[in-house]
């Protein structure tokens, strides 16, 4: 039913119509409005005899989970930031073992300094953990990719992260139609586990392997990652003739067809690139936008193929690599290995600073007269920059940095330049 | 006709296969139908406690349970030694997961057991003493409060023995461990550090806590037997003697582990619901000395010559437990 509802509300729904039989989560926010939305519906009695439990940290959650899902259930965990890489060993060893559970990660930035705004260090983090990484743009698709998550995790015997953007999609109230139960029954049909533990059929899971296997139980979950290539759309295909809407898939093009250059992001600022491009288009600049729905594993041909004819790429990452740049824009790069067309990483939506479409169109019409940084960084605040390094310069005891930084936008004023 | 009542030298004592006990007396070690659950053939060093102490425990655990039972393991020597693929002791379902996770992984099982209505089923979670006094605590502590239905067992050797004899929380005063050697001012291990796991859990109010040892394999599986007649959260901390780390022969394994409760060092007790309600008498009382003298690691307290001040302060570690807990009463 199509309703004016919080995204948190929407995933919350969704998942319980995913009939998930344990839930562990502990709360973080922006995450919370999912989880506790779940504890009620739980305790009210409207998932039938799943589990809620009240965890400890983020680590015990997925730890529960990963003894439920090896029990045969179906199970469910939503984080984000700090909690997500507090959970980081059980995320590894969950993808390791072939445990199908789905998290939901309200993307968050990592502190320090403490910032609870979104941007994707969170996941990116943990993009190589060997989980499946999709990402969603709009609360109709983050909720559509639950369904989805479920479907493909328990195929692969792989773990899904649903990623969507902390506050902007979590705590953002917008129509979405949340299916109903026979719908989500025909689409995901009941977890019939590969492994389970069961006194029926005594197994160990969880041995120590040597160099005699390692290499190969690892190459078996990077081609477990592979056929998620071609499982991922055809799901979303499945989807749309049940559904008659489009969600998920592994990059979706927008107004690409003769485009010059192209803008290509993750996420919910796919929205406002694709008014930047409109907008742009309106002015004749030939620019399009392609939304990378699954980064884990990587579509690099289908990518390569989206960008087919281009002769500019801008990757608009809500990451850092410190030290090196984009994260997303390696990636790329690694698609378009032999072709001349220069790959620009734009940094962006740091610890939740807006993307406006103005900044975004000026990067475009930068890009295009070669002055753009790299990476550039949008909307750096230059004289607060300036400032702080000559004090730095100056003064060896010259204090802790993020502190320093927020005295200098105060008296300087957060002016971009 | 008068009778008079024949006290067989046997029955009563430490045997654990006694024939001349009752069959409901008798261990579940001296059964036919005991189920060798951590079977033989695994890669335990010779003497080790900890595969004692498993062998009775979880053997004890099935018999309970009518052998549905499942066991989530922490890494460890437990972990290590039972699974080099493609072997495997375990004759049991059995997960290894992480070092730190064990009781939240158990909760996870007893969790998907409760949602699929398997109330046949019950769950037990092992770990050394490193994973559940240090890094597995959190999720231990977790675990107890939510009273989520797991039997925990802590094979406690008194330190990482797994990673090469390293302190933990659970290493006692003057011990020698390779990140407490037997140099500086205080050789061993810091007396007055590390913590008592068995009252912390207590604490939690848990329907079932118990200290137990491999010295009385007939009282670990009694107390393995009444945890699993319970529901909820319950705990058992076996004290399980390391040759490789304590510097012991592995021949006088069972003779370390009953010197530690003869000498009032590991006492053993019951608690309900945050009370103790049953301790083990020590039937002959014996000096600390009587068990550090078998340990290497306690060898710098007596040779070249005497610590005199730790020695004391051991034995006064012994006698505090024994008037705590009443154990010449």
């Amino acid at each position: 039913m199509r309703a004016q509802i919080e995204g948190s509300q929407a995933v919350a729904e969704v998942v319980v119509l995913c009939r998930p039989e344990v839930i562990a989560a502990y709360p973080i926010s922006p995450q919370t409005h999912i989880v506790e939305r779940l504890s009620r519906m739980v305790k009210r009695g409207d998932a039938g005899s799943c589990q809620y439990l009240n965890v400890e940290s983020e680590f015990a959650a997925l730890s529960v989970l990963i003894g439920a899902s090896a029990a045969g259930a179906r199970t469910y965990t939503a984080t984000t930031s700090q909690g997500l890489l507090f959970m980081a060993e059980a995320v590894y060893n969950a993808a390791g073992l072939g445990l199908p559970i789905v998290m939901t990660i309200a993307n968050r930035a990592v502190g320090a300094p403490i910032n609870i705004w979104n941007d994707h260090s969170d996941s990116m983090a943990l993009r190589d953990a060997g989980w499946i990484q999709l990402y969603a743009e709009t609360n109709q698709e983050a909720a559509d990719l639950h369904i989805q998550a479920f479907r493909l995790a328990e195929e692969l015997s792989c773990p899904v992260m649903v990623c969507m953007d902390g506050y902007i999609l979590t705590h953002a109230y917008e129509p979405v139609d949340v299916p109903d139960q026979t719908a989500v029954d025909t689409f995901l049909p009941a977890f019939s586990p590969v492994q389970v533990l069961d006194p029926n059929a005594p197994i160990s899971i969880g041995a120590m392997v040597g160099p005699e296997a390692f290499t190969e139980v690892k190459y078996l979950a990077h081609q477990q990652h592979l056929r998620a290539l071609s499982l991922i759309p055809e799901m979303a295909g499945d989807f749309e003739r049940q559904f008659h809407r489009l969600s998920g898939g592994l990059c979706a093009p927008y107004r690409m067809e003769d485009a010059e250059i192209a803008v290509i992001a993750l996420g919910s600022v796919i929205g406002t690139i694709k008014d930047a491009v409109d907008e742009l288009r309106l002015e004749g600049i030939a620019a399009g936008c392609v939304k990378i729905g699954c980064y884990r594993p990587f579509p690099s041909l289908q990518l390569r193929a989206a960008l087919e004819g281009v002769s500019r790429v801008i990757v608009v990452e809500k990451d850092l690599a410190v030290g090196v740049g984009g994260i997303v824009s390696a990636d790329v790069r690694m698609a378009l290995q032999g072709s001349a067309v220069p790959v620009h990483t734009v940094i962006a939506g740091l610890g939740g600073r807006s993307i406006s479409i103005a900044s975004l169109k000026r990067m475009v019409i930068e890009a295009r007269a070669e002055r753009l940084n790299e990476p550039h960084f949008l909307d750096l605040h230059t004289t607060v920059i300036d400032a702080e390094q000559s004090r730095r310069r100056e003064q060896r005891r010259a204090g802790p940095i993020a502190e320093q930084v927020l005295r200098a936008v105060k008296a300087i004023g957060a002016k971009a330049t | 006709m008068s009778t008079q009542r024949i006290k067989f030298y046997q029955t009563g004592t430490y045997t654990a296969g006694n024939r001349l006990l009752d069959e409901e007396a008798r261990t579940v070690q001296s059964r036919m139908d005991r189920t060798n659950s951590l079977n033989s053939g695994h890669r335990a060093c010779q003497g080790c406690g900890e595969a004692l102490g498993a062998r009775y425990a979880v053997d004890a655990a099935m018999r309970a349970s009518h052998n549905r039972l499942i066991a989530i393991n922490a890494t460890g020597c437990l972990e290590v030694f039972s699974s080099p693929y493609p072997e495997s002791a375990w004759r049991i379902p059995w997960m290894h997961s992480l070092f730190g996770n064990a009781p939240a992984v158990a909760s996870g099982v007893a969790a998907a057991l409760r949602a699929k209505g398997r109330g046949d089923v019950r769950v037990i979670a092992q770990g050394g003493d490193g994973a559940t006094v240090d890094i597995g605590f959190g999720c231990l502590s977790g675990m107890f409060e939510r009273n989520d239905d797991v039997l925990y067992l802590c094979y406690d050797n008194e330190a990482y023995m797994n990673t090469g004899i390293q302190r933990s929380g659970a290493t006692p005063a003057f011990a020698r461990t390779n990140t407490t050697q037997a140099v500086g001012e205080v050789p061993g291990n810091l007396p007055g550090t590390g913590k008592n796991v068995p009252r912390i859990a207590m604490a939690h109010g848990i329907p079932y806590v118990a200290t137990a040892s491999i010295a009385d394999l007939h009282d670990l599986e009694k107390k393995v037997a009444i945890a699993m007649s319970l529901e909820g959260a319950r705990y058992i901390h076996i004290h399980v003697p390391c040759p490789l780390g304590w510097g012991s022969d592995p021949a006088h394994t069972m003779n370390v582990a009953r010197m530690a409760v003869e000498s009032g060092l590991f006492p053993l007790f019951e608690a309900r619901s945050g009370r103790v309600v049953e301790r083990t008498r020590i039937r002959h009382k014996v000096s600390v000395e009587r068990y550090l003298e078998l340990q290497t690691r306690f060898k710098h307290l007596l040779d070249p010559r005497r610590n005199e001040a730790a020695i004391a302060a051991i034995q006064s570690i012994a006698d505090e437990n024994i008037a705590a807990y009443g154990l010449l009463g």
